[in-house]
């Protein structure tokens, strides 16, 4: 059997004088020549196509990709859990408020905010939230400028650097980069946490802050929190968290009860909107009250009942987008809250630790466990012994393809060789947990006995491994007629 | 309460034991007691469908937005094709991550493939990146672009880009530790480009939007030339619709295209999600920041597209990435995409040339009402305009109201005291729309 296939592109599938759109005739006066020739072009060079060519191209493409219905996601660090359908439905019910309305006529829309505010001050035990920024990074660098703001309000110009684990995310350096900051890195202890002594001996007069993902990405809560916090507080630093893995801990530990300053929500990972295949998410970012009079512009307020926008900030940090923030991912996060509750988010998240251990217990014996130890909602692991024979973690990943599987994040975190970061989610049955563990050992099997096997996987899928290099050498990043 | 865990207790029993564990507690034996939450989350009880359903749909009627809009200022209502919403919403695309795995998502892959292409048809570059944020966030990346192509850390933007995005910027360039500097408009109110000549030399560009926030057309081919006169770039803001009808970018010298692409199968939404898209001449195309996916072969010669140029990003070059984004507006460029292959270059033209041709008929209507008049009655414009007039436009923006109408923009909302007006319209607004609007504004005192 070949599964190999390729499908034209929508300019190959193009033919002149095809058409599927349709507008009424224009129902007013005409205006001879509005504007002047010389502003003007011809139509832009787009395809045509027929309403039906286009509907079986997207379905075609729709095809030849993989989402969390089509199956088990475990993509570690990105919480790839079950989107509830009704999520999808009510954001339709805002669709047509006009973002620059008066306060009035989006007097609901305002509301929803404010109830979805004060649910993450909750969850999360910070004093406010700005629902502005965009994605996860987008709330980092958001973050970030306000604790550079904050210092430098207080006039301590010289705190410009940031601490970062070597097992952080790496837009943590990114985003710190971006917000002005010279980036100082620290080696992670062996047990994979915060190591004190680097840490105590990074601070200094200069410190501006700690960015710290807890559970970190090694998937291991850090103990040493309350310690990690007296040190850099105590050198006057700030804290931030990176909420990209909050799902192990909500119900159960928060991070504004940790010591924590700043921090970020993936709300497409953890409230469950989807992903969009790489966006829209939704980053919002929650302050402890020193740092509020920063937040950027505008604030979320109340008086006498009603909701508005306060614009009047004069230490804002300004703004970081057009509007208020990816609205329609609010609304599917809210529905999300709403429908599990308290109860329900604290369930959520003690499944998804007890999904990620029961997958860690079953793959050890075969699989290198890299800290083997209870571990929080998701397992590092690395091909161990199999590596003896030739085998690395991306064909193990390529392995799984075929069997139907998403593999997990591969090669992160980076201070772990040939990793595998596991994260199954809550909403996965114990069915598929075994499923997916069977693979693996079904895999490592092969690997002992046929490792060229491997190398030749994914053998079902449309294409083969691509040439990243080639791709990368001599980029072609659009099609061209003449191709 | 509602809940998405499939496995029931005894399972979850029966799992505890085979980890060695009698009690889920024990889970978080990592976590020091001290930390713990000792209380339940103070949040209501979960709710099922129904109740939920019932909540927003109470958040919904409690906004007014039924009724027709003369509003635009940066987020436009278009008319949306049926298709498009229905095929962005496949759940193979929308509860997919970013395509990491390229054998399982070839689909994903070559979707932005085709849309870096479609932008690329639409603003006359050479390459695209796989979307920002939104337009101001596009505003923002291309300033630190500029900045490291040109080594320069002084940038130029026009007084007349949309307030939202000027602030952006402004954000962006103070912890970047960048200039950024604002170009007044002329009385005409498109650039003063005396003011321009004067503060270009040793800044890295100019971003100029066409048409401005006022609705007014530059003729971006000459300030391109006062731009590389002195080594800049010039960075085009673009409303994609608006290039249905007028000059590309990419033909009149633009080094790069951005703009807010809402425009292109987004609804209104309060604001989001929109759609940031980015292109550039081919020699930029390693300065562009985020997700670019390319064309290359597997081993035995199939086409296939994987994530590219990677060496950018911040997964691999932490703190000396191009930029720190990762999660971008994928399924926002997916929606876009199906709008320009729905709407082709013949409806892209027809919705650009309706909306100016319906802007045109309500800007010589409303001019004619006693005591109303253009702000700039011989600049040529796209679909929106400013009207000044005697009466307090925010009376004027009530009494429209009552009458059922999102009237025009009043424009204190960009400069404290403009009573301006900021009118919109597109396709979506009938004759008779525009005669009520015009009745109200004769007889509202």
């Amino acid at each position: 059997m070949n599964s190999r296939s390729t499908i034209p592109l929508l300019f190959e599938r193009s033919r002149k004088g095809r058409k599927a759109f349709d507008l009424p005739p224009i129902d007013v006066p005409k205006t001879e020549h509005p504007i002047p020739a010389g502003l003007t072009g011809g139509e832009p060079p787009l395809p045509e196509l027929s309403e039906v060519e286009v509907v079986r191209h997207y379905t075609a493409l729709a095809r030849r990709n993989f989402g969390v219905d089509d199956g088990f996601y475990p993509l570690g660090s990105c919480t790839m859990k079950y989107n509830p359908k009704i999520n999808e439905e009510m954001p339709s019910l805002f669709e047509d408020i006009h973002p620059l309305c008066d306060f009035e006529t989006a007097q609901g829309a305002l509301d929803m905010m404010l109830g979805l505010e004060k649910a993450l001050c909750e969850i999360t035990g910070m004093d406010k939230f700005t629902l502005q920024p965009a994605a996860g990074a987008h709330g980092e660098l958001t973050g970030l400028m306000m604790i550079k703001a904050y210092h430098e309000a207080n006039n301590q110009h010289e705190r410009n650097i940031m601490i970062v684990p070597d097992s952080a995310h790496g837009t943590n350096p990114a985003s710190a980069a971006m917000a002005g900051f010279k980036v100082l890195e620290i080696k992670s202890a062996p047990d994979g946490g915060v190591d004190l002594e680097a840490l105590k001996a990074a601070v200094n007069e200069k410190t501006a802050g700690l960015m710290l993902t807890n559970p970190s990405t090694l998937g291991l809560f850090e103990s040493n929190i309350k310690e990690i916090a007296q040190i850099v507080h105590g050198a006057g630093g700030l804290l931030y968290y990176d909420g990209a893995n909050l799902n192990a801990i909500m119900g159960i530990v928060r991070p504004g009860d940790m010591g924590f300053d700043v921090m970020h929500l993936n709300l497409h990972k953890t409230f469950s909107t989807p992903h969009g295949g790489g966006g829209p998410g939704a980053g919002p970012v929650g302050v402890k009250k020193g740092l509020m009079p920063y937040l950027p512009k505008p604030v979320l307020a109340e008086k006498d009942g009603k909701a508005f926008f306060d614009y009047e900030r004069t230490m804002s940090i300004g703004k970081v987008k057009s509007f208020y923030g990816n609205f329609d991912v609010l609304v599917k996060a809210y529905a999300y809250i709403l429908s599990l509750g308290g109860e329900g988010l604290r369930e959520a998240s003690e499944n998804a630790v007890l999904n990620a251990n029961y997958i860690q217990k079953k793959l050890s014996g075969t699989y290198h466990i890299e800290h083997d130890r209870l571990c929080m909602h998701e397992c590092v692991i690395t091909p161990g012994e199999l590596s003896k024979y030739g085998i690395h973690t991306l064909d193990i990943a390529k392995a799984l393809i075929d069997r139907g599987f998403h593999p997990p994040t591969i090669y992160f975190p980076l201070i772990v060789k040939e990793a595998m970061m596991i994260e199954p989610t809550e909403t996965e049955s114990r069915e598929t947990l075994d499923a997916f563990v069977d693979a693996m050992l079904e895999i490592a099997e092969i690997a002992k006995a046929d490792p060229e096997a491997l190398h030749a996987a994914p053998v079902t899928t449309p294409v083969g491994r691509p040439d990243d290099v080639a791709a990368a050498r001599k980029p072609v990043v659009r099609w061209e007629e003449n191709e | 309460m509602r809940s998405y865990v499939p496995n029931t207790e005894p399972e979850r029993q029966a799992m505890l034991k085979e980890i060695g564990l009698s009690e889920t507690e024990e889970l978080f034996s990592d976590i020091p007691r001290n930390l713990r939450l000792s209380r339940p989350l103070d949040l209501d009880k979960g709710k099922s469908e129904i109740e939920v359903r019932r909540i927003f749909k109470a958040f919904a009627e409690n906004c007014e937005s039924s009724m027709p809009v003369f509003r635009g200022a940066g987020a436009y209502r278009h008319y949306i094709p049926s298709v498009v919403p229905k095929l962005s919403m496949h759940s193979a695309f929308y509860t997919a991550y970013t395509p990491y795995q390229p054998e399982m998502s070839q689909g994903m892959l070559q979707a932005i493939f085709e849309y870096q292409t479609l932008i690329c048809q639409l603003t006359g570059m050479d390459a695209s990146n796989a979307s920002v944020y939104d337009g101001a966030t596009a505003a923002a990346e291309s300033m630190l672009m500029a900045r490291d192509i040109k080594r320069r850390r002084k940038i130029l933007y026009s007084a007349g880009l949309h307030p939202d995005v000027q602030e952006t910027l402004k954000t962006y360039a103070r912890f970047a530790g960048m200039q950024a500097v604002s170009v007044p408009l002329f009385k005409d109110g498109l650039t003063d480009r005396e003011a321009l000549v004067k503060e270009l030399k040793d800044s890295a560009g100019f971003i100029l939007p066409v048409p401005n926030f006022y609705g007014l057309i530059e003729n971006q081919a000459e300030i391109a030339d006062l731009v590389h006169e002195q080594d800049g770039l010039l960075i085009s803001y673009l409303n994609p619709i608006s290039l249905g009808l007028l000059k590309r970018p990419g033909d009149s010298g633009a080094d790069i295209a951005i703009g807010e692409g809402q425009p292109l199968g987004m609804p209104l939404s309060y604001g989001g999600p929109y759609l940031g898209f980015m292109a550039c001449k081919a020699k930029f195309t390693r300065n562009l920041p985020g997700r670019i996916s390319g064309e290359t072969t597997d081993a035995d010669g199939n086409r296939a597209y994987v994530l590219t140029l990677q060496a950018r990003e911040q997964h691999i070059r932490r703190d000396k990435a191009a930029s720190n984004i990762c999660s971008n507006q994928m399924l926002c460029a997916i929606t876009a995409s199906i709008y320009l292959a729905v709407m082709g270059p013949g409806g892209l033209r027809e919705a650009a040339v309706q909306s100016t041709q319906k802007a045109h008929y309500l800007a010589e209507k409303i001019s004619s009402v006693k005591g109303m008049r253009l702000r700039y009655p011989n600049t040529p414009f796209f679909n929106e305009f400013v009207v000044d007039s005697d009466r307090d436009a925010k009376k004027i923006d009530k009494l429209v109201k009552d009458r059922g109408l999102i009237g025009g923009l009043p424009l204190s909302y960009a400069n404290k005291g403009d009573n301006g007006i900021l009118y919109c319209v597109t396709e979506m607004n009938s004759k008779s729309e525009m005669d009520t609007l015009i009745s109200a504004l004769e007889v509202s005192k």
